[in-house]
């Protein structure tokens, strides 16, 4: 079976973010794998493990991302595809545009199975997985909590509202986004780390961009509608400050 | 041209985020003076339309078929997409559900356009519409605009306007016959299930204290738990520490698990992305305890302490039983 699994790049959970015209300043931040990906990974890695086959980690992004795309490599991804855009072009192309880069870039490769996580952790779109499919003319189904392959076709179990799931049964090939704890991700091993440094990254430029539909004009931090009380002091001086508040006021002491 | 509301329904109930998104259609087809059209996907669901056409808009179309029974999203972006061929509308709005998640985006592909997804507020410069998403888990806002020959599609966070505000009225209904091919439906649903009987009702709860990613290790949750038995509250967790295995996914608030609306919810360590929050904005008084400032959290809380909680929570323990005497 041949997966590719799609990875996004974002500033690390806990970045200072500070804005810088219609996005971040990205020169101080740290990146690493958008966590559900992360969790895409570890699914085709399993599944390889289980139906034999191949794991292919594809990610657009600039020249920073391949340190996420060798860290995919090295917990045994066989090899990569790096479309690289520009620092700019990843905060300006929506996300038809970045599905468009991806499916261009996984035509030739003909996958069985393309999985990535439910939504990134920067725009939140929640939607490349979903227009990927889409572009390719191949089914799809989302926030996938389980996956089981049998006689050429899938079935997953699909997360709803309120703790309730679903079983769908799809046709292979097929797009999957997955949620967060779908499985239980594992470290890359020494030896894995070596073994990535030979493994292949297939670079593909692209050629030229469309221009995007959707534009984010301004980002900026939400205004506060709230009046939140804050307790100042040291911890002892903010817990018996809050601590007279939900005796006194909230009265539930 | 017009604006088209597509409503939510399993079963033949409704999910409640429609109503809300039938505000939003209402207020900004009455700013762009155009038509509100709304629309009821579904099969046998001609009492919904009635229903729906009691608020105020101009027409309700039931999308009526068969095949549209149980949710597929084959189906539902035919369906859909064939009621926008036919009815040409400007802005098509969905509330943002997971559903909505699932085949919205391959519909708003269809129109070579981007599903804004997550919407908090919409406004309108120079007749077209702004949207206001949430970034970066909603530490940031970003102001979005649509360009292209349209039709506009976004999805509405819950919360993102009042149901309160829905206006009545007396529409007609007319019945869209979808054309849609069985064979093309790659998608086969079972029935939802869900995992097991709730053992813990936490909407009960009068008091709830609530552990977030901030208690870094399984090891530390005995720390909040030590504070829960002091002021007699049950025990909740966001979802990346049920995911983790840390704390039962049945204590889980959030999109995905419970809805509460407990008289004190104390979030600790948690930063409060938007799935966490429409689990527990409800409550009546919300206490944040967080080392960031800027978390998403201090939005909705009512009292807050920035600082290390593991300095802060046996602080709170020792007052708390001091002050139970």
């Amino acid at each position: 079976m041949k997966i590719i699994v799609a990875i996004k790049q974002v500033p690390v959970r806990d970045s200072q973010l500070r804005v810088e015209g219609a996005w971040i300043q990205e020169s101080d931040l740290s990146f690493e794998i958008n966590e559900p990906d992360a969790y895409a990974l570890e699914e085709a890695l399993q599944l390889k493990e289980k139906h034999g086959g191949e794991v292919i980690a594809l990610c657009a992004g600039p020249a920073r991302a391949t340190q996420t795309i060798r860290e995919a490599l090295a917990k045994g991804a066989d090899r990569a595809i790096h479309v690289e855009t520009s620092e700019e072009n990843l905060s300006t192309l929506d996300t038809l545009g970045v599905a468009r880069l991806l499916a261009d870039s996984v035509k030739a490769e003909n996958p069985d199975l393309i999985l990535t996580g439910l939504q990134s952790d920067d725009l939140g779109y929640g939607q490349t997985g979903v227009v990927l499919a889409e572009l390719l003319g191949i089914a799809s189904s989302t926030i996938i909590m389980q996956v089981e392959v049998k006689d050429g076709a899938i079935r997953v179990k699909r997360e709803m509202e309120d703790g309730w799931f679903q079983h769908i049964t799809m046709p292979m090939p097929a797009v999957l986004t997955i949620q967060s704890g779908i499985n239980k991700l594992r470290y890359a091993t020494l030896m894995g780390i070596k073994k990535a440094k030979s493994k292949e990254i297939r670079l593909v430029k692209p050629a030229e961009l469309g221009a995007a539909t959707a534009k984010i004009e301004k980002i900026y931090v939400p205004q506060k509608n709230k009046q939140t009380q804050i307790f100042e002091g040291d911890a002892k001086q903010a817990a018996a400050k809050l601590v007279e508040k939900l005796k006194f006021e909230v009265r539930v002491i | 041209m017009s604006v088209l509301v597509v409503l939510e329904q399993t079963g033949g109930k409704w999910n409640r985020m429609s109503w809300e998104t039938f505000v939003a259609g209402q207020q900004l087809s009455a700013e762009m003076g155009v038509d509100l059209h709304v629309a009821v996907p579904g099969s046998g669901i001609g009492v919904l339309a009635a229903e729906a056409a009691t608020k105020k808009c101009a027409k309700v179309y039931a999308v009526e078929h068969e095949l549209l029974k149980d949710y597929t999203a084959d189906a539902y972006t035919a369906a859909v997409e064939g009621l926008i061929r036919a009815t040409n509308p400007a802005l098509v709005l969905f509330p943002h559900t997971y559903q909505v998640r699932d085949f919205a985006p391959k519909l708003a592909t269809r129109f070579s356009q981007v599903l804004i997804s997550d919407v908090i507020a919409v406004r309108m410069e120079a007749g077209s519409p702004v949207f206001v998403r949430l970034l970066f888990q909603g530490k940031l806002n970003g102001d979005v605009r649509v360009s292209g020959g349209g039709p506009y599609f976004a999805s509405l966070q819950a919360g993102a306007f009042r149901v309160d505000a829905l206006e009545v009225g007396s529409a007609v209904v007319e019945t869209f016959t979808p054309a849609l091919d069985a064979s093309a439906i790659r998608q086969k649903a079972e029935a939802p299930f869900r995992e097991s009987a709730r053992a813990v009702d936490l909407t009960a709860a009068e008091i709830i204290v609530s552990v977030g990613r901030g208690i870094k290790e399984k090891e530390n949750i005995p720390v909040v738990e030590e504070l829960a038995k002091a002021l007699g509250a049950e025990m909740a967790a966001s979802r990346p520490i049920c995911d983790a295995g840390w704390m039962p996914m049945e204590r889980q608030v959030g999109s995905s698990g419970q809805t509460v609306s407990p008289k004190v919810y104390m979030a600790i360590g948690i930063s409060g992305a938007i799935q966490h929050l429409v689990g527990m904005k409800g409550a009546k008084t919300i206490v944040a305890i967080n080392k960031d400032a800027n978390a998403p959290i201090f939005e909705v809380a009512d009292y807050g302490i920035v600082g290390d909680l593991f300095e802060v929570i046996p602080a709170l323990v020792e007052e708390v039983k001091k002050a139970k005497g």
